[in-house]
């Protein structure tokens, strides 16, 4: 026989106002478990927990109701209260006769009424209640970062800075993601290679951090603490460590493909280095490219080769690791060009996208900094730019802002100017979203010291017109319908999840949200965890956002992760799903709805890995036979409680 | 004066969305009749069919499952889509078992839509209370 005690709160007027605190004590003193019950005007006060505390001792209480505000609010507060005094604290349940009772209603005899029903329904649960405890798991003290682009690499360093190991892995063959191909920054206008080659620099020369590139992640186990990861490591053929970067072989290679790194505005060879500063310094060859294994067609590029760095006969290499946590920085990429017809996106080599004109900006790029049309070549003298291209239009393309475009943008019209003095920039704007340090500031200074026309209002068309391309738009503040006639038209392309975002979201099973990005578990208080634990969220993936937010996040990251790895073991809410082997038929319809994985077959029927569990309980409703449960949650207690809310009087 | 039928509704909110919902209910001081009865489950998902059977077997009027928005809201992945296809099934069998679908509803509430929680309270109780008392089983039958 149980032996409940039963709390009810006054909460000042909050609670004893609308529910007659008196009888709820009173009635619930006579349930058949219920040994003691009392009321106390502030039960949460340090008198109240007393009051409770000697109340167990006195009345040699075994379970606890305290009938009070939300469990929300001082759960966590009475159960500590009476762990103190030697109760296991899952033996405390809170009855919500505040938010969800007293204070939603007005009529007092109703309202004791149902705050009695409340309190009856948890005196059922609690007495259902086992004594749990904790269960503790070691953690592997090593992360895993995937991705390496700014965040990737920040949360790295970072990780790598406070003692721990990491793995960066990069799908691509050199880290440095989209900011290596930026020009220059806002607001500062510092170049963006100089600021993020050092970074990179210190990547591969850490000894802390494992660099995997040109490598992906295709599969994931385990859990927080102890994930078990497969790394697909695609063969090179040239073995990084021999080649001395010579380009001999580059120069002999006869296939000429568009360099992906200039967006296409520049030519590689199928055995390429994608820039310059690329980390790790080495060639790749590229072998859907390269015209074949058989040197009798070709094989140009192993002859030539004097330190016999390439290797045709290499094989894709799967690497397992273990690692405690991982961080999930896998970037964004711009809205695809055939989506825009409206702005003749993809069909006329004039009307490009900020990318492209980055690269085109840059003094490394394709035109060596000189802004020139693609299409002949010319310096164009008039330019106009739109933002938001797919941003911020839910009827015809995404809902989102896409944050950075607004910056960007006045910073490409500015170094625009700076580079054709005589050039024209007209920017096409819905409003100006300017909020970040040293940003409204610079906004001011492409409004009226660099002289750059802002036009309120989207282009409706961008079409050809001979020589130039027109725009058509409507200026909404003069309400005029405008008409321009450029040489180049830059669009400032909405941001979508990376390409990587969608194949590590299949990969490790977590969340997204409606527009594909990486969902965090509170958008304000819990920003950069995953709901599954132990990933852990920065940059782009997650949301658009710009340099200083993507590395601020990755910094987060990285000491969220640390929290998980720096421990000795971990601690998981108990309160799991649990099997009744007898009754268990292995039909195996819970391993199907569980979202964690964290069920499987073990000898004919299901068995629960407690760590991975979250304790949902989608199994438990969904097992045909009974045998799935909810620990603390059970099919008898919802049973019990259900009855005793229906049961008369 | 006649008497009001005062039905009896048991609601089966999610611990992280439509519990969270009713909370700020509360705390915006916001009004709605005392009819419901809130039972804290984790995840709609954790709603097995057999609760809703079993309120209605035990002279509920009507029963609430609140959970977290579609499409992704859900703190456990999915668990609202798991509940959304159980709707559907479970409509089905009440309907079998002479129990109007009507008196079981299931909506989705953000922990921030406190106003959303208590207008469906009170549009529920309403039409729960026109449906009149559930259809109740003889002594005997059960």
């Amino acid at each position: 026989m149980a032996r409940v005690g039963v709390f009810v709160c006054h909460c000042g007027f909050n609670i004893a106002g609308t529910v007659d605190v008196e009888k709820v004590a009173e009635t619930l003193g006579k349930d058949k478990d219920v040994v003691f019950s009392t009321t106390y005007k502030y039960m949460c006060s340090g008198p109240g927990q007393t009051l409770v505390q000697e109340a167990i001792k006195e009345h040699r209480l075994d379970k606890v109701i305290i009938a009070a505000c939300s469990p929300g609010m001082h759960e966590a507060t009475f159960r500590s209260a009476a762990e103190d005094v030697g109760l296991n604290p899952y033996d405390v349940e809170i009855a919500n006769i505040r938010e969800q009772c007293s204070w939603v209603h007005d009529d007092m005899e109703k309202g004791t009424e149902k705050a009695i029903k409340i309190a009856r329904s948890m005196v059922r649960k609690v007495v259902g209640n086992q004594p749990l405890e904790p269960v503790k798991v070691g953690v592997t003290p090593k992360v895993l970062v995937i991705g390496g682009g700014i965040a990737g690499i920040q949360a790295a360093l970072d990780v790598a800075d406070a003692g721990y190991e990491v793995i960066l892995v990069e799908k691509e063959t050199s880290i440095g993601g989209h900011m290596a191909q930026l020009s220059e920054t806002f607001p500062t206008l510092d170049c963006s290679q100089c600021i993020l080659t050092p970074k990179m620099v210190a990547v591969s020369r850490n000894p802390k951090i494992k660099l995997m590139t040109y490598s992906e992640v295709i599969d994931i186990s385990g859990y927080v603490g102890n994930f078990k990861v497969k790394i697909k490591e695609k063969p090179r053929y040239v073995d990084p460590e021999k080649c001395n970067l010579c380009t001999d072989c580059e120069d002999v290679c006869p296939v000429v493909v568009p360099n992906e790194f200039d967006m296409g505005l520049s030519i590689r060879k199928a055995i390429y280095l994608p820039f310059p500063q690329a980390v790790p310094s080495t060639y790749t060859l590229d072998m859907e490219k390269c015209l074949g294994l058989d040197p009798i067609r070709c094989g140009k590029c192993i002859e030539v080769c004097d330190v016999e760095a390439i290797d045709y006969d290499v094989h894709p290499k799967i690497i397992e690791e273990e690692v405690g946590a991982i961080i999930v920085a896998t970037g964004y990429d711009l809205y695809p060009k055939n989506m825009l017809g409206e702005y003749g996106y993809g069909e006329d080599e004039d009307i490009i996208n900020g990318l492209e004109f980055e690269r085109m900006l840059s003094a490394s790029g394709p035109t060596k900094g000189e802004v020139r049309r693609p299409s002949d070549g010319k310096v164009p003298k008039r330019v106009v730019f739109i933002q938001c291209a797919g941003s911020r239009d839910p009827d015809n393309h995404l809902p989102y802002c896409s944050k950075i475009c607004c910056m960007y943008t006045a910073k490409h019209a500015m170094l625009y100017k700076h580079h054709v003095e005589d050039g024209e920039a007209y920017i096409f704007y819905i409003d100006i979203r300017a909020a970040g340090k040293g940003y409204e500031e610079f906004i001011h200074r492409a409004m009226e010291e660099e002289r750059i026309v802002y036009l309120r209002g989207k282009p409706s068309k961008v079409f050809r017109k001979g020589e130039k391309l027109v725009v058509w738009g409507v200026d909404t503040l003069l309400g005029e319908k405008i008409e321009i006639e450029a040489d180049l038209v830059v669009l400032a392309m909405a941001m979508v999840p990376g390409k990587g975002t969608g194949e590590i979201i299949d990969v490790l099973n977590c969340a997204a949200d409606e527009n594909e990005f990486l969902k965090e578990v509170h958008p304000k208080l819990r920003p950069v965890e995953s709901s599954t634990p132990g990933f852990f969220l920065a940059g782009a993936a997650q949301a658009p956002k710009d340099i200083p937010d993507t590395v601020a996040q990755a910094s987060a990251a990285a000491s969220k992760a640390l929290s998980v790895i720096g421990q000795e073991y971990l601690e998981h809410e108990p309160a799991v799903a649990q099997v009744d082997e007898d009754l268990c038929s292995g039909c195996e319809v819970c391993i199907s709805v569980c979202p964690y994985g964290a069920i499987s077959p073990v000898g004919g029927h299901a068995e629960v890995n407690a760590v991975m569990c979250e304790g949902c309980g989608s199994c438990a409703a969904a097992c045909p036979s009974g045998a799935m449960t909810l620990k603390n949650g059970t099919q008898e207690q919802i049973f019990d409680m259900i009855r005793s809310i229906l049961q008369e009087g | 004066m006649k008497k009001v039928f005062e039905p009896r509704i048991v609601a089966f909110l999610c611990n992280w969305c439509a519990y969270s919902g009713a909370d700020l209910a509360g705390v915006s001081r916001l009004k709605y009749p005392p009819n419901v009865v809130p039972i804290r489950v984790m995840c709609s998902g954790r709603v097995d069919p057999q609760f809703v059977l079993e309120a209605f077997r035990e002279g509920a009027d009507g029963v609430f499952i609140g959970g977290c928005h579609t499409p992704s809201d859900c703190h456990y992945v999915n668990g609202n889509f798991k509940t959304y296809k159980r709707k559907i099934v479970m409509d089905r069998m009440l309907e079998q078992i002479g129990i109007n679908p009507r008196r079981l509803r299931l909506e989705w509430v953000s922990a921030s839509e406190g106003k959303k929680f208590a207008e469906v309270m009170d549009e529920f109780i309403a039409e729960v209370r026109k449906l009149g008392p559930v259809p109740r089983m003889k002594e005997g039958e059960r």
